[in-house]
């Protein structure tokens, strides 16, 4: 039985087939250019001097001896940046209440963590640079350094940044009503208390980026390292005092980011000012030991939870504080409370319930700032409910998997607001929850567990249903004040020879971005994709637009690729109606030809209307111009996010003597509506998945007392390796949202948003028989072993 | 006058290496600090070759040196004077990996790319020392390349489908020979 042709069941139809991405051969054969590779005329190197102290005061900066060595060009203090660039502040008006010190490239007078950048030297090499930063002597004064979340959040404890009022920077708070009369009526009410650990993104590729003034002209071009260079475009230009035109932000081939590179960081801001104040190129790549000191964290919450059920098993209630600490500043242009936020929005989504209350605590410290990364929010949202669920459900007295089937909202009761305000359009649990159970093979693998658990082989197998937010409306960052488009631009053209070029505002970094628009753009215009080139990541070439993060590519800019694409067709198809004599309604174009739409018949190439068009205008009719040229931009209307949804599971064992952790299998059914390229999804959940494994069970920036961290190299932080991941099976439900023409959603966060929730739940199944309970994130050997009183 | 030739002097303290790199002879005038991937990547533009970690745990440095793979980020350039050394761009030209590059294309086993030289030299190896390693052992083997993108699976079935496909087509040679 085949299903129903669609408008995009047709030849040429790329949507929805898996074909490899044709930029990817020059990487496999080492001719990626990042960032880190370049190297242009007259170009300097930048290191930077970082504070030893979590918390000091700047006594006095000695450079002297620096600025005598030979190949030394620049040293540069805070104040000396200060004089070309004004501060930032990362807040946004629509978090109420919400404050943030300004910040500058290099502190004035006072550092706030171990690790932050205070003198900047540029050199004919990064070698020469390093040693004048070993001939700069810097006084500082101590200052009480304020480390632990716990301790940040207590009355009287001293300031991270002493001229506020307190650690405070935001609080919030959700209430639906009625929950505490819920609380009082229900049957069992299960409460818990969750740790969850900083982490950082370790992109393989460190940060990079070069700067290029050119004073005679006035003009900035930066090769950056980023995902969003428009926002850079912009930020440069504005605390530069650059008119923006005069500022290019070009993003290369980026050695991954995961929301890492779109975050303003001081040594990048530094950067542009050395440059402008060298009138030369200035190179600046963070090495290992650097970015883990000045990259973003994530996560660091503590998570108080209740849940009210009835007798029989549904979930009434929750009621949860999240406090979470984000460093000394909040990150700009996306401050560092967007997680937080998400955290408690979050909470409880995929099911059916309507009281809900939340209070959200940020607080400031003496660390390096967390920020978005990569699932922003979810796998604490995720982790906290989905724990929930399974203490629920082994106090009703249900199977995991049937507890979820009880209490998850119904694939047929959208469209629906949540109780934190979210709004619905459609989700499909229940199917998930089917095709799931039939992937795991669920009953086999608890019989299998039984069986084994007599052996004295403690297995876990986890449950995690999960609600992604995706394709962002302007409602995300545009209503706080922040100049970060919802929007993308594509220039479309059909080139003199038949071909099409595609420049759009979506950026790449290797999930595929540059491989689905061209399949868009040859599926809407009937070409072979070979002959459709997409450009990204240049803000010189192609329309202004929010380029990629928070899962928009796709669907956000798959639809403008889209649109665009129907335009420049319907112009193709104009002047071929004037050149055969028919109308444009009567013709299509398949496989590079245009062919009479009812018979298919070719009638004539589209390189011959080429041809004509740039050529021979003459022998078109008078007053025809040809705009085989069309530039569009699509803005998301309708619902203010795509929510995507699906669950995750997975099979481990734990050895209750040591208590490591083997993950022998991992399961994945995802609905993220329209599937473009099914391969290039399915990699970005594998890759998603084994971010949130190593969140769950190895990576943790550990500190000191004194704020130091203590883990700070790939030694030392441990990321997850081959050798420790499971094989990945993944299913898809496909529901479509009805906002677009495309019905595209995002799936990069997916992965990451269930997958540490799942071990979680998992590690906690296997350890059922002790009594032993575990709610901290990451999940090392030591913690089981201390929930099993054996350390 | 003096002074400033003495600071010539210090500015020149570099030291000439010879190496055959990619097949071809090289000579190089580095510092005794540099390492080999600076030296490859800087001097000799092979950019290909990367630095993840500069501390031999990511394995993005990894290239060949006489026949091995080694990671150009522990090693000093002035220790691989004289030694013949080959990187992606080399081990691209000759086709000696072009099954395994098809193979991680095919399957898209790589994303942002910045890791892939690495595994890609890594699976070389261990390709080149067991004819058809089990699932197990290439992740075992792949255990000291990080990569953050892929979640490893595309690449350890890519590699065990490049196994097969050699292994094959080594059986099929043998049958060829013997008829």
């Amino acid at each position: 039985m085949t299903a129903p042709l669609t408008p995009l069941d047709r030849p040429n139809s790329y949507i929805g087939r898996s074909v490899p991405r044709p930029n990817a051969k020059r990487l496999l054969a080492g001719r990626g250019r990042y960032v880190t590779d370049i190297r242009l005329p007259r170009m300097l190197h930048a290191a930077f001097l970082r504070s030893p102290h979590a918390h000091a005061r700047i006594i006095s900066i000695d450079a002297d001896a620096a600025r005598a060595l030979a190949g030394v060009h620049l040293i540069a203090t805070g104040a000396d940046l200060a004089r070309i660039c004004t501060p930032w502040t990362g807040t946004l008006d629509h978090f109420k209440g919400m404050t943030s010190e300004p910040q500058l490239p290099l502190p004035l007078d006072r550092v706030v963590w171990a690790g932050q950048a205070v003198v900047a030297v540029v050199a004919d090499s990064r070698a020469l640079a390093e040693d004048a930063l070993e001939l700069i002597s810097v006084d500082y004064e101590e200052l009480p350094a304020v480390v632990d979340l716990d301790e940040a959040r207590q009355p009287g404890t001293p300031r991270a940044n002493p001229a506020s009022q307190s650690n405070i920077c935001f609080r919030t708070q959700l209430d639906s009503g009625g929950v505490d009369e819920v609380f009082v009526a229900a049957a069992h009410v299960i409460e818990q208390q969750f740790s969850f650990g900083r982490h950082t993104p370790v992109t393989l590729e460190p940060r990079a980026i070069v700067a290029d003034y050119e004073p005679d002209s006035g003009m900035l071009t930066v090769h950056h390292a980023t995902q969003t260079p428009y926002q850079f475009q912009d930020l440069y230009s504005r605390h530069y005092n650059i008119p923006e035109a005069r500022v290019r932000v070009i993003a290369p081939d980026i050695g991954g980011s995961f929301g890492m590179k779109l975050h303003v960081y001081h040594e990048d801001m530094a950067v542009v000012g050395l440059s402008m104040m060298l009138g030369r190129p200035v190179k600046y790549v963070a090495d290992r030991i650097e970015s883990f000191v000045s990259d973003i964290h994530a996560r660091d919450h503590r998570v108080q939870a209740r849940m009210a059920i009835d007798a029989d098993g549904k979930i009434l209630a929750m009621d949860v504080h999240d406090a979470t600490a984000i460093g000394a500043f909040s990150t700009y242009p996306r401050t560092s409370v967007v997680e937080g936020n998400q955290v408690i929005r979050l909470i409880g989504a995929p099911y059916d319930f309507t009281s809900y209350r939340a209070a959200l605590e940020v607080v400031f410290q003496n660390k390096v700032q967390t920020s978005q990364y990569r699932a922003v929010g979810h796998p604490i949202a995720c982790a906290v409910t989905e724990r929930m669920v399974d203490i629920a459900a082994s106090r009703a007295g249900f199977d995991p998997l049937a507890m979820r089937d009880r209490n998850v909202i119904a694939d047929d009761a959208y469209p629906l607001v949540s109780p934190t305000g979210y709004k619905f359009e459609a989700l499909s649990h229940q199917a998930c929850l089917r095709r799931l159970r039939e992937i795991m093979d669920y009953d086999a693998l608890r019989g299998e567990q039984a069986e084994l658990r007599r052996r004295g082989v403690h297995r876990g197998i986890g449950i995690a249903t999960f609600v992604e937010i995706t394709n962002p409306s302007p409602a995300f960052y545009g209503v706080g004040g922040a100049r970060i488009s919802s929007q993308d631009g594509a220039t479309i053209s059909l080139t003199p020879t038949g071909e099409v070029r595609c420049a759009i505002s979506v950026t790449e970094q290797g999930q595929g971005t540059e491989a689905i628009i061209g399949q868009i753009v040859a599926d809407q215009l009937g070409l072979a994709q070979e002959h459709v080139k997409v450009i990204t990541g240049d803000t010189e070439v192609t329309p202004h637009g929010g380029a990629t993060w928070a899962c928009r590519g796709a669907g956000i800019g798959g639809e403008t690729a889209l649109q665009a694409a129907r335009r420049l067709k319907a112009n193709i198809l104009a002047i071929a109606a004037l050149v055969l004599q028919e109308q444009a309604a009567a013709l299509d174009i398949v496989d590079g030809q245009v062919v009479s739409a009812a018979s298919r018949q070719p009638r004539l190439d589209v390189a011959e209307i080429a041809r004509i068009a740039y050529f021979r205008s003459d022998t078109l009719p008078p007053g025809t111009q040809a705009q085989l040229t069309v530039s569009h931009h699509f803005a998301p209307q309708g619902y203010p996010f795509a929510f995507t949804n699906g669950i995750q599971g997975c099979s481990l064992e734990v050895d209750v003597d040591t208590g490591f952790v083997k993950l022998l299998k991992h399961y994945v059914v995802e609905d993220c509506g329209r599937i473009i390229n099914p391969m290039l999804v399915d990699e970005q959940l594998r890759g998603g998945v084994v971010q949130g494994l190593g969140a769950a069970l190895f990576e943790e920036c550990r500190y000191g007392e004194t704020g130091q961290l203590l883990n700070g190299s790939l030694a030392d932080y441990l990321v997850p390796m081959a050798m420790e991941m499971p094989d990945i099976v993944i299913d898809h439900v496909e529901t479509p949202t009805a906002d677009t023409i495309l019905g595209a959603k995002g799936c990069g966060e997916a992965g990451t948003a269930a997958a540490s929730a799942c071990v979680l739940n998992a590690v906690n199944d296997a350890l059922t028989p002790f009594g032993a309970s575990i709610n901290t994130i990451p999940i090392t050997p030591a913690r089981i072993l201390k929930a099993l009183n054996r350390y | 006058m003096s002074s400033i030739m003495s600071d010539l002097d210090e500015a020149d303290a570099t030291v000439r290496v010879r190496f055959v790199v990619n097949g071809r002879k090289t000579a190089c005038d580095v510092a005794p600090r540099d390492t080999l991937v600076d030296c490859l990547r800087t001097q000799l533009e092979l950019t290909g070759t990367h630095a993840g970690c500069e501390m031999g745990a990511c394995g993005a440095c990894l290239v060949q040196l006489d026949g091995r793979a080694v990671h150009a980020c522990l090693m000093f350039a002035v220790q691989a004077d004289g030694a013949r050394i080959d990187t992606i761009e080399g081990l691209s030209e000759s086709g000696v990996i072009a099954d395994l590059q098809a193979e991680f294309h095919r399957r898209n086993a790589l994303q942002c790319g910045f890791c892939t030289p690495g595994m890609l030299i890594n699976a070389h190896e261990l390709l080149s020392n067991v004819a058809r390693p089990s699932r197990e052992a290439i992740r075992d083997a792949l255990s000291g390349n990080f990569c953050r993108c892929t979640g490893y699976e595309a690449i350890v079935d890519a590699i065990a489908a490049v196994a097969e496909a050699r292994a094959a087509k080594a059986a099929q040679g043998a049958e060829g020979a013997s008829s």
